[in-house]
């Protein structure tokens, strides 16, 4: 029997964490844009947390609550300054029950 | 603002930082150690395996009070179609040893009792604080940190950076470069929730034995990765990781990857009726020996993944950040004890003892295993694994037709999906990779 591609919404993956918004300081920041490069593109499906959407201009906006801390943005969009990518302040962020 | 100068300060309360902060303090050097998280293990993810030759080095009697999950009796290696695998799977009693050898962790937990000890060996920890730069003299010498905290400058003769595989210090201080798609793996993974009694059934298990399942095929749908399967005491990690390089030329999401793993049949029945409780996603350096950056300098060393040093093919990764911790803090000691400063000159001396160590050769020994499995990513995780397990089916369906012609069609399979230059190539290529 073949698998299907089960539908999965990251959302209900991200309700079962811990966090601990720093409201107002978002850690992470799309560089304003036009057109997006390739590199914040790829965001939109690598971003395990799917933090990284594209608004109705057709620019990738970044919204940071449910951010699992875990890089993969900062490797692929800050060689290119496509991000600004900061660790949260002390405290803030993601808090792992088991990690 | 604490004012003091320390002998160190140890920046990340990870494996690496906690091995490092406990080895000095524990020698009687007045050690500071700074992490991001509420508490040392809030930020850290991991599998997790806990190698206990490696713990036992730093804390002898470990078994007394950290806690362990379940020691690990069996290993099984995967090879996974869409709805299949073939599996290669080791069992032994003697694994129910008296002091046995790997153990299932809950790194949140286990991080946690650790930095117990890493106080009462007499370190100051300081939770809730980013370091957020490398204080540098005119010289480019490390002499200290700042902080969020706000307060200005801490001091110490050196600063050990176990700030992790996304270290932001050493890459904006120019010591290392950020790590490229291709050298580090993206993993997302959940935790299953069960009764014991139902985690010990679906993976005939008694007491606290546990099972490792490893599995890699067409559920990385032709990207570098692998999945994993571990037994906690009640509950089940389960993940995924693959290349980001691959994950972003492929446009496939690693949640998606997971639930298709999950709904696998060979996977579905061990978890069904679980409640998953976390979800966390998180790089593994995956460059190898080539991508070990500059690990030493004027006043700094770099330790565990923010050193890259994790051995992907053996899926080790926390034994190697903790004993390259233990092997800095005895470094930076040495040092300390001759009463020589903390030059790049003097602190090679870790390079030195890391190089003598299991770390640098086993490292070593695969320098050329990223490289061939990215390459040819393809061949190892698509087209061999769908082979290997039509071979097996055909081998086991009983179905009238002659032995012998079953043997040359899966012979066939094999020549027409790879050609036999490809076949010897293939095997030429990945025996002198793992020599």
């Amino acid at each position: 029997m073949a698998t299907t591609e089960t539908a999965v919404r990251v959302e209900d993956k991200l309700f079962q964490n811990r966090y601990l918004v720093d409201a107002g300081r978002a850690h992470i920041k799309v560089r304003p844009h036009t057109t997006p490069s390739p590199a914040l593109k790829a965001l939109l499906t690598t971003c395990p947390a799917k933090c990284y959407e594209m608004n109705d201009k057709g620019q990738v906006e970044i919204t940071a609550d449910g951010c699992v801390e875990c890089g993969t943005c900062r490797i692929i969009g800050e060689p290119s300054g496509d991000i600004e990518w900061n660790y949260p302040r002390g405290g803030y962020g993601v808090l792992f029950k088991f990690g | 603002m604490i004012d003091e100068k320390f002998d160190a300060i140890v920046v990340g309360a990870g494996m690496a930082g906690n091995a490092a902060a406990y080895t000095m303090a524990k020698r009687g050097l007045k050690v500071l150690q700074l992490e991001r998280g509420e508490y040392s293990g809030s930020k850290n993810v991991q599998g997790a395996i806990l190698y206990a030759d490696m713990m036992e080095k730093i804390i002898p009697d470990f078994r007394e009070d950290a806690p362990l999950e379940r020691h690990l009796i069996e290993q099984r290696f995967w090879m996974m179609t869409d709805n299949s695998h073939t599996g290669l799977q080791y069992r032994s009693d003697e694994f129910n040893e008296e002091s046995p050898n790997r153990y299932t962790i809950i790194r949140a937990q286990f991080d946690k009792w650790f930095s117990s000890k890493v106080r009462e060996a007499g370190a100051l920890v300081v939770c809730e604080t980013t370091v957020t730069e490398l204080v540098q003299d005119a010289y480019g010498k490390v002499i200290g940190v700042k902080t969020d905290r706000g307060g200005g400058q801490i001091h110490a003769d050196v600063v050990v950076l176990a700030e992790g595989v996304t270290g932001l210090l050493g890459t904006r201080a120019g010591l290392r470069k950020i790590p490229k798609p291709t050298e580090v793996a993206l993993a997302v993974k959940e935790m299953h929730f069960l009764p014991q009694e139902v985690i010990e059934q679906r993976f005939n298990l008694k007491g606290n034995e546990g099972v490792v399942i490893e599995a890699a095929g067409t559920i990385s749908k032709g990207m570098t990765g692998m999945g994993f399967i571990y037994t906690n005491r009640e509950c089940i990690s389960v993940g995924l990781g693959c290349l980001v390089s691959d994950f972003q030329s492929t446009g496939v999401s690693p949640y998606q990857l997971l639930e298709k793993f999950k709904s696998h049949p060979s996977v579905a029945p061990l978890l069904e009726g679980s409640e998953v409780k976390e979800y966390a996603a998180h790089l593994i350096p995956e460059g190898g020996y080539k991508a070990i950056p500059q690990l030493y300098g004027d006043g700094w060393v770099v330790v565990g993944d923010a050193a890259q040093l994790n051995n992907a093919i053996h899926r080790e990764g926390s034994n190697l950040a903790m004993t390259s911790g233990r092997i800095a803090a005895e470094a930076v000691f040495q040092v300390k004890s001759r009463k020589d400063p903390m030059t790049a000159q003097n602190l090679s001396l870790y390079k030195k003892m890391l190089d003598d160590s299991f770390i640098m050769k086993d490292l070593k020994k695969y320098k050329d295993m990223p490289k061939l499995l990215h390459i040819q990513s393809q061949n190892f995780f698509l087209t061999y694994p769908q082979l290997v397990n039509k071979a097996m089916e055909n081998y086991l369906r009983v179905d009238g037709t002659p032995k012998k012609e079953k043997q040359k069609l899966t012979m066939k399979s094999f020549v027409s999906a790879r050609s036999w230059a490809g076949l010897f190539g293939d095997a030429f290529r990945l025996a002198r990779a793992w020599r």
